[in-house]
């Protein structure tokens, strides 16, 4: 007989399953994405997941750990999911490859891999690309352009000619830039008024991907993949800030469900900030690290320098979880009520 | 009544169903038995036989050794083969010492005594349920008498019968309420005339409804105004603390005993044998047992205790892909080490294991700090914490997050989805810092040992040397009268003097050296 431990049961689980599960929540949103933004994200998609694939098995020889076991686990899979999302979709190539690069073998393997990684590896990509490549990181496709999948290839990889009406700024970039170069005079209403940028409550078509990232984050919350405690405080960080500033200023300050369904924030509450290698763990620890995500995220899209904030938001809360972490120990079972 | 919930738990499949289907089968006395003389927590009992002896069905042959401890009796009559080292029903598989006795058939009663507990001081009755080897028959063997005293500062309020039986397969509990609720009852009476609690709680879980009934129409049967109440199935709800914890509210920390909250928990078997031993004079020598798993007939058995496991499966057919026999649940329980170790006061369960019905894990993947386990502990700790810690053997830090209020439950592993063995690490890191903690009070001793050893060369290199210079001054006043007796006195104080001031120098220097000895030496004698 050979010696064992108990207990002798377990749940049919996985790491595998949970990151499988985080897969298919992705997919309602990546659908509305290809049906309004166009096909050019499978091809990022695509792309990312396979730059990401080669690294994590280069990375796993390099440091001698069970190729089949890591590489199977679908951690790699995901994020580059994730990097792909948040990318320009029709930004170059090679964009993507370094992202997908610096995600893998920097953010994640050079820290210890899977489970070891004190940064999210998808918001490293994200926030190197942009300070590095800021131009590029900025021009995402109108909704109104109707370019061919063989344009949008040839984009991609270098072929065509970089045409301008093809990139415009995000519609949250859109609608910084137009309050600002209006200098007061111009409002929210007025900004929101151009149909061929924003629809009904954020961007054209981009509000209908966060709704469809809300649906799929609904989904992994109700199989329990993911708690409310992290995606219901980054949401009401975000809702917190702007709801006061939009109470205050209406005219200067864009709605709360502006936010909600602009840029990265759906994509954020439900797939980053519940990210829980890097995030903190504990039920209160949660709250305030979706909350000063959410509050942060809002400041840096509103009154920084970047079009959104999301990256550097989580970012910043990475470093600070173990701290938090360690002071929002909850009370064990018997020591209450400070005995 | 209200009921409370504790935290976390998991739901495994019960799969108790099978071996609920006949009732408990009394198992045909061994031709051999192996009894341990060490069946609870606390000392090794006595043995009181040796090798040659005859003993009779009854009889004790281990006495319990301190307070803490239980005594052990031979479970049929028979001849006394030896008392040697056998192997235990314990995981590491190591001998202990044990009373192997061949039986002869006759099953032979000695003359059974029932006592009158009600004319019998406190005392006494806890000394008896002792010497009849009452312990706690839910897993824990930790001997009842010395349960059985209320703290001396806080009120008894509530006695709690733990018929939880949370563990999945296991049904011994459940059959025994079933069929013999009245002596249950009546063990409950016992513990409750001794601790004095306003109430008594029995708790169930509501997968077993004809054990409530059963035990609902005993207490009435009985006059008593027992509760017996129904608890929602989730495991470990049949945990002592977490028993208490839902029929009180109470939360017992590891740090308390259960009687400093003014609360007590037995398991229902533990109350039946009391009840048996005092009301018949039969101690503890037989248990009921639940074997279950991959055999052809699952069925509890009463079985006695120092039957060794072969012969106790052959009774239930064992499947012919069996490949492994727990002792307790799946969730807790242990793989036996061999198929001669014997069934024991904690063997509450027996599980024949197949690569079908446990398959081996799949490999260990790294924490992803999902914190599954944390919202499963029912103690409601940080199990992924303690993980890091175990793992980086820091154990200052695990003890920090309270890795000794672990009760090694295993919910945490049941969900971990990366399936690493949480409970294995706990195990470990309880286990070196209980070594260290050993370690550095016997190094502590041998230097309290040392310390005391120099001041006592100390104190008598002193004595000595003032007994010489006694001596010395004798000797000079002797000589005094033949010298010269002029100068006689100053001389004779001189040399006095001197060797006064010889014997406080060799006082002060032999105290220097003890000192810088000790200084030098630090802790390492």
């Amino acid at each position: 007989m050979n010696f064992t431990t108990p207990p002798y049961l377990s749940q049919n689980i996985s790491v595998q399953r949970v990151m499988l599960r985080v897969l298919v929540a992705l997919l309602p949103g990546i659908a509305v994405y290809v049906w309004l933004i166009g096909p050019a994200i499978l091809v990022q998609i695509g792309l990312a997941t396979l730059v990401c694939l080669l690294a994590e098995a280069a990375m796993l020889k390099v440091l001698k750990k069970p190729l089949a076991l890591f590489l199977g686990d679908g951690s790699a899979i995901v994020t580059a999911w994730l990097i792909a999302l948040s990318f320009p979709p029709l930004g170059p190539w090679w964009l993507i490859v370094v992202g997908c690069l610096f995600a893998i073998v920097i953010a994640k393997h050079l820290y210890g891999g899977l489970g070891q990684n004190p940064f999210n590896p998808a918001m490293v990509a994200f926030a190197i690309c942009i300070v590095s490549f800021p131009a590029l990181m900025s021009q995402w496709p109108p909704v109104g352009l109707k370019t061919g999948f063989a344009d949008q290839l040839a984009l991609i990889f270098g072929h065509g000619p970089l045409l301008d009406a093809m990139s415009s700024a995000t519609p949250l970039d859109a609608m910084k830039t137009a309050l600002k170069l209006g200098e007061g005079q111009a409002t929210v209403a007025a900004v929101l008024s151009d149909a061929s940028t924003f629809g009904r409550v954020a961007g054209r078509g981009w509000e209908w991907v966060s709704a469809a990232y809300l649906v799929g984050g609904l989904w992994l919350w109700q199989r329990k993949v993911i708690g409310w405690q992290l995606p219901m405080s980054f949401i009401a960080g975000i809702v917190l800030v702007s709801g006061g500033l939009w109470l205050w200023n209406p005219g200067q300050f864009a709605s709360p469900l502006f936010h909600l369904f602009s840029g990265a924030s759906m994509l954020g509450a439900f797939f980053i900030v519940t990210d829980p290698v890097s995030g903190c763990t504990t039920p209160r620890g949660k709250l305030i690290f979706g909350l000063a995500a959410g509050v942060i995220a809002y400041l840096i899209r509103v009154f920084g320098g970047y079009p959104d904030g999301v990256a550097f938001a989580v970012l910043l809360l990475n470093l600070c979880v173990p701290l938090i972490d360690l002071y929002t120990q909850p009370p064990i079972f018997g020591m209450k009520d400070g005995k | 009544m209200q009921l409370f919930k504790f935290k976390g738990g998991v739901k495994p499949d019960p799969q108790k169903t099978p071996s609920l289907q006949t009732p408990i089968g009394l198992a045909p006395v061994p031709a051999l038995l192996v009894v341990p003389l060490h069946q609870s927590i606390g000392g090794v009992p006595n043995p009181l036989v040796k090798a040659g002896d005859r003993v009779l069905k009854g009889q004790r042959i281990g006495e319990a050794d301190k307070w803490i401890s239980a005594a052990v009796h031979a479970p049929t009559s028979g001849t006394v083969i030896a008392v040697e080292e056998r192997v235990a029903a314990h995981p590491s598989g190591l001998p202990t010492l044990s009373v192997v006795i061949a039986a002869d058939g006759d099953d032979e009663w000695m003359e059974r005594r029932p006592v009158d507990y009600a004319a019998l001081t406190s005392e006494q009755v806890r000394e008896y349920l002792r010497d009849a080897g009452v312990v706690g028959l839910g897993g824990a063997v930790f001997p009842s008498h010395a349960k059985l005293s209320a703290a001396k500062s806080v009120p008894m309020e509530d006695l709690v019968i733990n018929g939880g039986e949370c563990e999945p397969f296991m049904t011994c509990d459940d059959l025994l309420m079933r069929e013999r609720a009245e002596d249950i009852v009546h063990g409950a009476g016992i513990f409750r005339d001794l601790l004095g609690p306003q109430r008594v709680l029995i708790g169930i879980e509501d997968n077993k409804p004809q054990a409530v009934a059963a035990m609902r129409e005993a207490v009435e049967a009985c006059g008593e105004n027992f509760s017996v109440i129904a608890v929602p199935t989730r495991y470990p709800a049949g945990g002592a603390k977490q028993l208490i914890r839902v029929l009180t509210g109470k939360e017992v920390p590891a740090a308390k005993r259960s009687p400093e909250m003014g609360v007590q928990c037995f398991n229902v078997a533990t109350a039946y044998t009391a009840w048996r031993a005092i009301a018949h004079g039969e101690p503890v020598l037989s248990r009921i047992v639940t074997l279950t798993g991959n055999v052809e007939e699952p069925r509890n058995w009463e079985v006695l205790l120092g039957t060794q496991l072969k012969d106790f499966v052959a009774l239930g057919k064992p499947k012919a892909d069996t490949n492994a026999y727990l002792m307790g649940g799946p969730m807790m329980g242990f793989e036996m080490p061999s198929l001669d170790a014997p069934i024991v006061k904690a063997s509450n369960c027996i599980i024949a294991g197949s690569q079908a019905l446990f398959p081996p894990l799949p490999p260990e993947m790294p924490c992803i700090r999902c914190g599954a386990c944390a919202e499963v502990c029912p103690h409601e700790l940080q199990p992924f914490e303690m993980y890091w810690f175990s793992r980086a053997r820091n154990f200052g830090k695990t003890q920090e997050y309270n890795i000794f209020d672990c009760i090694e439950c295993g919910c945490c592993s049941y969900v971990c989805p990366s399936r690493i063995p949480l409970v294995q690490y706990f195990r470990f890191a309880k286990s070196e810092i209980w070594s260290r903690e050993r370690e550095k009070s016997m190094s502590e001793a041998a230097k309290a040992r040392y310390e005391l050893r120099n001041e006592r060369e100390a104190r008598e290199a002193a004595e000595k040397a003032e007994r010489l210079a006694k001596a010395a001054a004798a000797k000079a006043a002797e000589k005094k009268p033949e010298a010269a007796p002029s100068d006689a006195p100053a001389a004779d104080a001189d040399a006095a003097k001197k060797a006064l001031i010889a014997a406080a120098i060799e006082r002060a220097r032999v105290q220097r050296e003890s000192v810088a000895a000790t200084d030098s030496d630090g802790a390492k004698p």
